[in-house]
């Protein structure tokens, strides 16, 4: 079940690295790399999501808090303080690994919609924090003039190199949570998801499972936060509040939690569907939002990466 | 010039606080009916509220119909719409599981926002006072005609649901299913019909309390989130399930935000109630009036 | 008591009372368990038997009272610390990882001794994955032993009932346990898939590996059970040799008070 097949992994890391180069022959679509970018930073929050909320089975409403800590510490730090952009991904990535413990030890003994509210609650104050501490984050306006990032000396300038950057670090992430879940480590979360009691009477250290595999997630969204600050040079709260939470839902939804193929599936076609296809529907945009949505749930509730296994499934009878 | 005390002043925000607080109970009510009945958060219960609102603006500022006549009408539209809820987002749902339940009620509810604001457009729209807005002074402290309405209208909730639940065949049902759905099925109770059931009534309960609020606070498309958000917290604070949990959530969360907002920084409105929400979960995980024990015999 | 222990019991409970809220399940319980030995715990339902069971392995902590294995105390811990010591269950409602293929459920009983660091883990360095290994060969011996290395690929939830019953014993022993506690291993088994259950019980007492057990079936306990506690509404009302106890008039009592007979 868990096998882990290689020609997917072979196709996917080609389309990768030939997508620039092929959507840059047609105008109609030269700007997709730009959107590929934004892509790449949702995937690396719904990897680590999947593997709470798939794998391990507890919910998080709250992840785009730990995106904003990334990206507050990105801006913050280079803004006020003139510190390596690098060095600021890495604080903020310790930051946000050090408030999910804190946050996530007493939350993850809550079960389901205890869960779920706590999580919802944190994610809402970290945002009014974000709106209200106008001397360091700019309030509600956002901060700009935050720098961009650079490789070795030379600065990163065009859309590809980011492109080609943040795709390398979702790679990174994406090969880590695989080895993760086919060991002893990735069981254990299983297992978890499945029946705690019978996971704590194999001696599986259930909170102490879950915090590990809630701070993983808030370490990714957090370099997500720090990418997505560089890149874009300037942040507002908005970026980071509630309804980014649920985004990350609804991507989770469109891919399917349970399998990590569907995390990346997911984001990026969420990315596409947000900022380049829904856009033709204008103000219908949020009705055929909530419509697939609600769609993907009732009818696809694997969502698209369930759709291989049950074509397999088919073809076996 | 009469100074204002700090003792007026913070009778002044505990008013507006129950008030707000009423609201807030009376969604959590909303949630409870719902939870009890099936274990499901139906995120889409804040839409009800703004439903109920902007309906009732419409049949009663627009097409002119009297008050009450607008009124009856409403709940009855908005009941509507939590029937056609249950039926179109919830019960096609074949494996239903904490998460796909979460994200069909987030679904719903952004299909119920987004046909608001399609017919609606983005403007806030005011109701009159039930009985006018002349402000009752009593000690310095200035009241509302339209407080007593909402406060009103959740002790007319309580009451009724009590009643509802303790003296009638269906209520009583309706708690047996929520006790335990299969001994339900086994004595010929119609689960299905008892969900149904409870998605209407959380629907009117939901347009009441859209109704009473839009004349203090006015009503636009966008505002389900975020009452359903406060609700939510009310009954989660309260102890998930529990009806005095509700109302004791609700009215806790409305004094807490409109204190902190008086007497402390206005920005952090919203975060005081949360905060305080999210140490008493740390330190009582099933609520104020939750029962671990039997939380634990629920599914999620 | 015509029953001989040799050495210190490896279990002991020692005035053990479990109360919720008003109710009290439990009431000043005194148990020894021998090691190496079979010890059945029967009653009627509501007796407080799986009740004992969820305190002896940690699932919430007992009122009063002190629970020692291996001459430690071990009330209050919890669960996973309760595994590391050496003490397995299993589940009257069969708790199998469902999600898994019978093999990995039982690659999860050995969790506890694996190297499973998140970093090591993550990085796939090549020692996990030699571990994963040896780990699969291991799991493959237990299944072996349990009948079951022909369904080692089929998803476990998709296993007959006895069959998947026999699965959870197999899962407990894999994490090296002293003591495992049964909770019901035969309820609901036809008479053969019982005998099966009858046979790996045995099986595992000659292992050297101590058994506590909590099952109906009177066929069972009497045939393969060394001694036998008999819990009534939460209290012990007799302890004994199979022999002593069938003969014990406060357990027909109880029983036959119950509707039911004892042989």
């Amino acid at each position: 079940m868990l096998r882990i097949h290689k020609a997917p992994i072979v196709a996917g890391v080609l389309f990768i690295l030939l997508f620039p180069w092929v959507t840059g022959r047609f105008p109609a679509i030269e700007h997709y790399p730009d959107l590929m970018v934004f892509a790449g930073i949702y995937c690396l929050i719904t990897i680590g999501l999947s593997l709470l909320m798939g794998y391990a089975g507890q919910i998080s409403l709250g992840h785009a808090a730990f995106y904003g800590i990334g990206a507050y510490a990105s801006g913050i730090l280079t803004t006020h303080f003139g510190i390596n952009p690098w060095l600021c991904m890495l604080i903020g990535a310790v930051v946000a690994t050090l408030v999910a413990v804190a946050v996530g030890a007493p939350s993850l003994r809550l079960r389901g919609h205890y869960l779920a509210m706590a999580t919802l609650a944190f994610g809402i104050i970290v945002n009014i924090v974000f709106r209200e501490e106008m001397e360091w984050t700019g309030g509600p306006d956002g901060m700009g003039g935050i720098p961009g990032l650079a490789l070795f000396g030379y600065p990163l300038e065009s859309v590809n190199q980011y492109y080609y950057l943040v795709w390398a670090i979702v790679a990174a992430a994406f090969f880590f949570t695989i080895r993760l879940i086919q060991s002893p480590t990735g069981r254990a979360l299983r297992a978890i998801h499945v029946s705690e009691p019978a996971a704590g009477a194999m001696g599986v250290d259930i909170s102490r499972y879950k915090v590990m595999v809630f701070a993983y997630s808030a370490l990714l969204a957090s370099l997500a936060g720090s990418l997505y600050a560089h890149y874009m040079m300037f942040i507002n709260p908005s970026t980071f509040d509630t309804f980014f939470s649920i985004k990350l839902i609804i991507m989770m939804a469109l891919g399917g939690a349970h399998s990590i193929w569907g995390a990346v599936v997911g984001a990026v076609l969420f990315a596409f569907l947000s900022f380049e296809w829904l856009h033709h529907f204008g103000e219908l945009e949020i009705l055929v939002y909530g419509s697939v949505l609600l769609l993907v749930t009732v009818f696809m509730p694997e969502g698209l990466a369930g759709i291989p296994a049950k074509i397999l499934r088919r073809g076996r009878r | 010039m009469e100074t204002i005390t700090f003792t007026t002043q913070l009778l002044q925000f505990t008013v507006t606080g129950l008030t707000v607080g009423a609201i807030y109970a009376m969604v959590a009510i909303g949630f409870n009916i719902i939870y009890n009945v099936t274990e499901i958060i139906n995120l889409a219960q804040g839409e009800f509220v703004m439903l109920g609102g902007l309906i009732m603006v419409f049949i009663h500022v627009s097409l002119g119909l009297p008050m009450i006549l607008a009124f009856i009408v409403t709940v009855f539209v908005v009941t509507l719409s939590g029937i056609l809820l249950d039926r179109l987002a919830i019960k096609p749902i074949r494996q239903p599981s904490v998460m796909t339940l979460i994200i069909a009620t987030i679904a719903a509810s952004i299909v119920i926002k987004g046909t608001a604001m399609l017919i609606w457009g983005k403007s806030p729209y005011d109701l009159p006072a039930f009985s006018g807005r002349t402000p009752i002074e009593l000690g310095g402290v200035v009241l509302q005609p339209q407080y007593l309405w909402v406060i009103g209208f959740l002790v007319v909730v309580a009451i009724g649901l009590t009643l509802f639940f303790n003296r009638t065949i269906l209520g009583k049902a309706m708690s047996a299913c929520a006790d335990n759905p299969d001994a339900a099925r086994l004595v010929g109770i119609n689960v299905q019909q008892m969900v149904l059931l409870s998605f209407a009534l959380s629907a009117a309960i939901g347009a009441i309390a859209g109704m009473t609020l839009t004349p203090i606070a006015l009503m636009d498309y966008d505002r389900g989130a975020m009452l359903a958000i406060k609700g939510f917290g009310a009954a989660i604070l309260g102890g998930l399930g529990s009806f005095p949990g509700a109302i004791l959530g609700g009215l806790m969360i409305g004094l807490i935000e409109s204190w902190g907002a008086g007497l402390l920084l206005s920005g952090y409105k919203d975060a005081y109630a949360l905060v305080i929400l999210l140490l008493v979960l740390f330190a009582r995980p099933s609520g104020i009036l939750g029962n671990l024990e039997v939380t634990k015999f629920k599914r999620f | 008591m015509a029953f001989d222990r040799s050495g210190s019991p490896l279990l002991e409970v020692e005035e053990l009372v479990m109360a919720f809220g008003g109710l009290t399940a439990l009431m000043n319980i005194n148990l020894q368990v021998a090691k190496g030995t079979i010890m059945a715990i029967i009653g009627p339902n509501g007796a407080g038997k799986t009740t004992l069971f969820n305190l002896i392995t940690g699932v919430f902590p007992p009122t009063e009272g002190a629970i020692r294995f291996n001459g430690l105390t071990i009330s209050g811990q919890k669960p996973h610390r309760i595994a590391a010591m050496g003490i397995s269950r299993t589940f009257q409602t069969v708790e199998l990882f469902s999600n898994m293929t019978v093999l990995e459920n039982v690659m999860v009983g050995k969790h506890l001794h694996v190297n499973r660091s998140f970093l090591a883990c993550g990085l796939g360095l090549p020692h996990i994955r030699r571990q994963e290994k040896s780990l699969e060969a291991e799991a493959m011996e237990l299944l072996a032993f349990i009948g079951l290395e022909e369904k080692s690929q089929v998803m476990a939830d998709s296993l007959p009932l006895g069959e998947q019953k026999i699965l959870e014993i197999g899962r407990a022993l894999a994490t090296d346990p002293l003591l495992v506690c049964l909770d019901e291993p035969a309820a609901g088994l036809n008479e053969t898939e019982t005998e099966t259950a009858a046979c790996l019980i045995r099986a595992i007492k000659e292992r050297g590996i101590t058994v506590l057990l909590v099952e109906h079936d009177m066929k069972v306990i009497m045939n393969i059970s060394d001694e036998i506690t008999v819990l009534n509404y939460g209290e012990k009302i007799a302890a004994g040799t199979p022999e002593e106890i069938q003969r014990n008039p406060k357990v027909i009592e109880a029983y036959l008070g119950d509707g039911l007979s004892v042989i």
